[in-house]
């Protein structure tokens, strides 16, 4: 199965089948604890296809923990996070079978890390980063995965002279870019980001920024960002909720949550950064 | 199309003592389609305020908004993204984009959002820019870098791109000079001329005159500073 075919019936749905399909993510109760500490407490919502969702918060409100809580890099104590799978229908992720688990983490979910060596290999090229995920699902044919990785880097706007190259010759920004292509190569429908423009200069991060706006648009992605930048998620998250102390302490349209908060931390945040 | 009912706000300021300010209190208004109101108030009177809690920006204490059907005074955000995608435009006073992207792709992106094919986005997005008078050599660039005057007309284009039922429009034809005013209040009358149910605020008296049937003053519905 090639990561272009995959992009192709991306792309081809309609806008109408699209706004009218169930959630892709249904999160229930969600609760995990490190000891006598909560990571995170009780967090429900839904995630629409297509619909991009941002967590502020500050470090150490758990919105790591929720993340890594989804994604199912970290068993949650209680709750429910129910994907819709295609073929299956709606299915519990939590109790899923582990073999399960790391087969969607390889096909219909992503995880873009805030480090970028965290999600590459670094002592591999780029074009092998990008191959190693479509050979992960079965691609065998060398030709058609190294012009699918040349397509790929070619969108995150990596020279196709580079493809040879291993990703420690690459700047911070273009290794995010490349752990965006080995992520989206295999056409996810659900994109977990932790960070995404972390630790990037800021003209980096606008172009980081278009580039992931453009990809969530073009493939009808749907995607849970992880940020404390409030610029970020004004510009690339439809909904955002905010966590403090582990819970989620309000919830809502973007725009809504940063012009009109209701909860004090809410508007503390806000009025605590210089301009969103 | 846009009818709001019994209409209530107040801002709680949690971190100045729990200040309580009252910003709206019994707001009613009904526009019909091809019916553009323009609202008008002392600075401060809450002409903004109301037009940001029509577009779903502020929330609402209580009353009802309905636009096209959908009370966004309760909706999920979901519909009101929906919303705001098909039906309701905005047009406001500042721009905000990401960084970086080509002005035409800032106007096309309405359209994108819908599913349009990009190529048709394109050419409808350079067709009002030509007409706007911005000029084909800063199509390319980020409106980022343009003078007030421009983006508001880049704002504008991104606005009347998508044939929106409604719209609402926060001082369009503030910082044009006097051609591009005209090519605004034209693109106005065209919006009205299909249907278009629209809201206003013009501090250009001349201009509010030329396209809005009627007058609505908001001091009317915020009791503490009417009452004043």
């Amino acid at each position: 199965m090639s990561g272009e075919r995959i992009f192709a019936e991306n792309s081809g749905r309609s806008f109408d089948e699209r706004s009218r399909a169930a959630p892709l993510l249904q999160v229930r109760g969600l609760t995990r604890r490190y000891g006598a500490r909560l990571g995170c407490g009780d967090v429900a919502f839904d995630l629409w296809p297509g619909e991009v969702m941002g967590i502020v918060g500050e470090s150490g409100s758990g919105k790591s923990t929720l993340l890594n809580c989804l994604a199912g890099h970290l068993a949650p104590d209680a709750g429910q996070v129910i994907f819709a799978t295609r073929d299956r229908g709606p299915v519990d992720t939590v109790t899923m079978s582990e073999p399960e688990r790391r087969m969607l983490g390889r096909t219909d979910w992503a995880f873009v890390h805030q480090n970028p060596r965290d999600g590459l290999r670094m002592a591999v090229s780029a074009g092998g980063n990008v191959g190693e995920r479509l050979m992960a699902v079965g691609a065998r044919n060398y030709g058609a995965i190294r012009a699918s990785a040349l397509d790929w880097l070619g969108r995150v706007e990596i020279a196709a002279d580079r493809i040879d190259d291993r990703p420690l010759a690459f700047s911070g920004g273009m290794q995010q870019r490349l752990q965006i292509a080995r992520n989206l190569v295999t056409g996810p429908r659900l994109v977990f980001m932790d960070e995404p423009t972390g630790g990037l200069d800021v003209s980096v991060q606008a172009r980081l920024l278009d580039l992931l706006r453009g990809l969530v648009r073009r493939m009808g992605l749907s995607a849970i960002i992880v940020t404390h930048d409030l610029a970020v998620v004004r510009l690339l998250a439809d909904r955002l909720m905010v966590m403090k102390g582990g819970q989620v302490v309000e919830s809502g349209l973007t725009d809504q949550v940063l012009d009109d908060p209701q909860h004090a931390y809410t508007q503390l945040l806000v009025s605590s950064v210089l301009q969103v | 199309m846009i009818e709001i009912r019994d209409l209530h706000k107040s801002f709680t300021l949690w971190n100045q003592g729990g200040a309580v300010i009252p910003v709206m209190a019994g707001a009613h208004l009904t526009v019909a389609p091809g019916e553009c109101v323009a609202l008008v108030g002392a600075s401060g009177a809450g002409k903004s305020t109301l037009m940001r809690m029509i577009y779903g920006n502020y929330l609402a204490q209580s009353g009802s908004i309905r636009v096209g059907g959908l009370d966004v005074a309760r909706a999920e955000p979901r519909q009101i993204l929906a919303l705001r995608r098909e039906v309701l435009g905005y047009v406001s006073q500042f721009l905000r984009v990401v960084p970086r992207v080509p002005t035409v792709d800032v106007v096309a992106e309405p359209l994108l959002a819908l599913g349009a094919d990009p190529a048709d986005a394109r050419a409808r997005a350079q067709a009002l820019l030509a007409r706007l008078a911005i000029p084909e050599r800063l199509w390319a660039l980020s409106p980022t870098t343009f003078s007030g005057g421009e983006q508001q007309r880049v704002n504008i284009a991104r606005g009347f791109v998508h044939p929106y039922p409604a719209l609402l429009l926060d001082e369009p034809t503030a910082s044009l000079d006097a051609a591009n005013r005209d090519t605004v209040l034209r693109l106005i009358e065209e919006a009205k001329a299909r249907g278009a149910a629209i809201v206003g605020i013009f501090h250009d008296e001349a201009a509010r005159d030329r396209v809005a049937d009627r007058v609505v003053d908001v001091t009317g519905f915020t009791p503490q500073r009417g009452a004043r």
